[in-house]
């Protein structure tokens, strides 16, 4: 298994953690694309969409290149096929919906309470 | 405070994915069981999905289905049944959209002190599949794995590409 500093990672999930960004990675999978392509697939500002290449090209996922007035995105040189990737994108995956549960299990304990008041009284 | 939630790979062919809830067995339970519950929270906004209908049979030998897109036109479907239902303690179900490859997922809650331990194992039948399914692809977050396993390959095959 790679083991990547941990600074590394860090940019690396932070960047893959936005379902945008990974639609552009998947994207750039096919095929190099402009950033006013990018913009259109996406149904974004071209300003929204420079800081989302902007936050994968910190992270290497993504490279990108001026040419005349256009700049072109590509897939960097990062890889990333270990499973320490896979496992941390899984856990974040689970723990927003654990959040969301939090919520649902907090909402019960509430009405348990307001319940639990009425029967008594 | 916010609990931690970890993953494991325990084996070739399992997955296990813990959380302390706080609140007891019976409440967690119920937000994993009552349709109008488990639809609030199993598909967060950040998931980028659209759930259509959640429709929850839960009993042993009962079906459950999941229908997830934008548009009616173009859905996403998860299904299964229901093995195991031993109230606030412990949950079974197959997989089955993925045919035999799908996993088996078990849900446990453990109470102690008025807390919920939850683990939820998925267990695939090879690693082959466990591996294709890219760690443990097989719940409603399939479509968005399926995106990355591409995402994967082409980087994969990208790789030392300037």
């Amino acid at each position: 298994m790679v083991q990547y500093p941990n600074a590394r990672l860090d940019a690396s999930f932070a960047a893959l953690s936005d379902a945008t960004r990974r639609g552009v990675l998947e994207r750039l999978g096919r095929a190099d694309a402009s950033i006013t392509d990018l913009a259109e697939t996406f149904h974004m500002t071209l300003t929204g969409m420079r800081k989302h290449v902007g936050v994968l090209e910190q992270a290497e996922l993504v490279t990108t290149e001026k040419v005349g007035r256009v700049r072109t995105c590509k897939l960097g040189p990062r890889r990333l096929e270990d499973e320490t990737a896979w496992i941390e994108i899984y856990r974040q995956r689970w723990d927003s919906r654990f959040d969301e549960l939090d919520k649902v299990v907090e909402e019960l304990k509430r009405k348990e309470r307001v319940d639990g008041r009425k029967k008594r009284e | 405070m916010k609990n931690r939630t970890t993953v494991e790979r325990k084996s070739e062919r399992e997955l296990v994915v813990t959380r302390t809830f706080n609140a007891p067995a019976r409440i967690v339970f119920e937000a994993w069981t009552k349709p109008e519950l488990f639809k609030q929270w199993w598909v967060p906004k950040s998931m980028g999905m659209f759930l259509r209908s959640c429709e929850m049979d839960v009993r042993v030998g009962g079906r459950y289905r999941l229908v997830f897109g934008h548009d009616a036109s173009n859905t996403d479907e998860f299904f299964g049944t229901y093995n195991e239902v031993t109230p606030h303690s412990r949950l079974v179900w197959t997989n089955d959209e993925g045919g035999a490859d799908g996993p088996v997922t078990t849900v446990t809650f453990e109470e102690q002190d008025g807390k919920t331990l939850l683990a939820m194992h998925e267990l695939y039948p090879s690693k082959e599949a466990l591996d294709a399914a890219g760690t443990g692809a097989a719940d409603a977050t399939r479509e968005t794995f399926e995106q990355l396993d591409e995402l994967l390959v082409a980087l994969g095959s990208s790789g030392g590409r300037s």
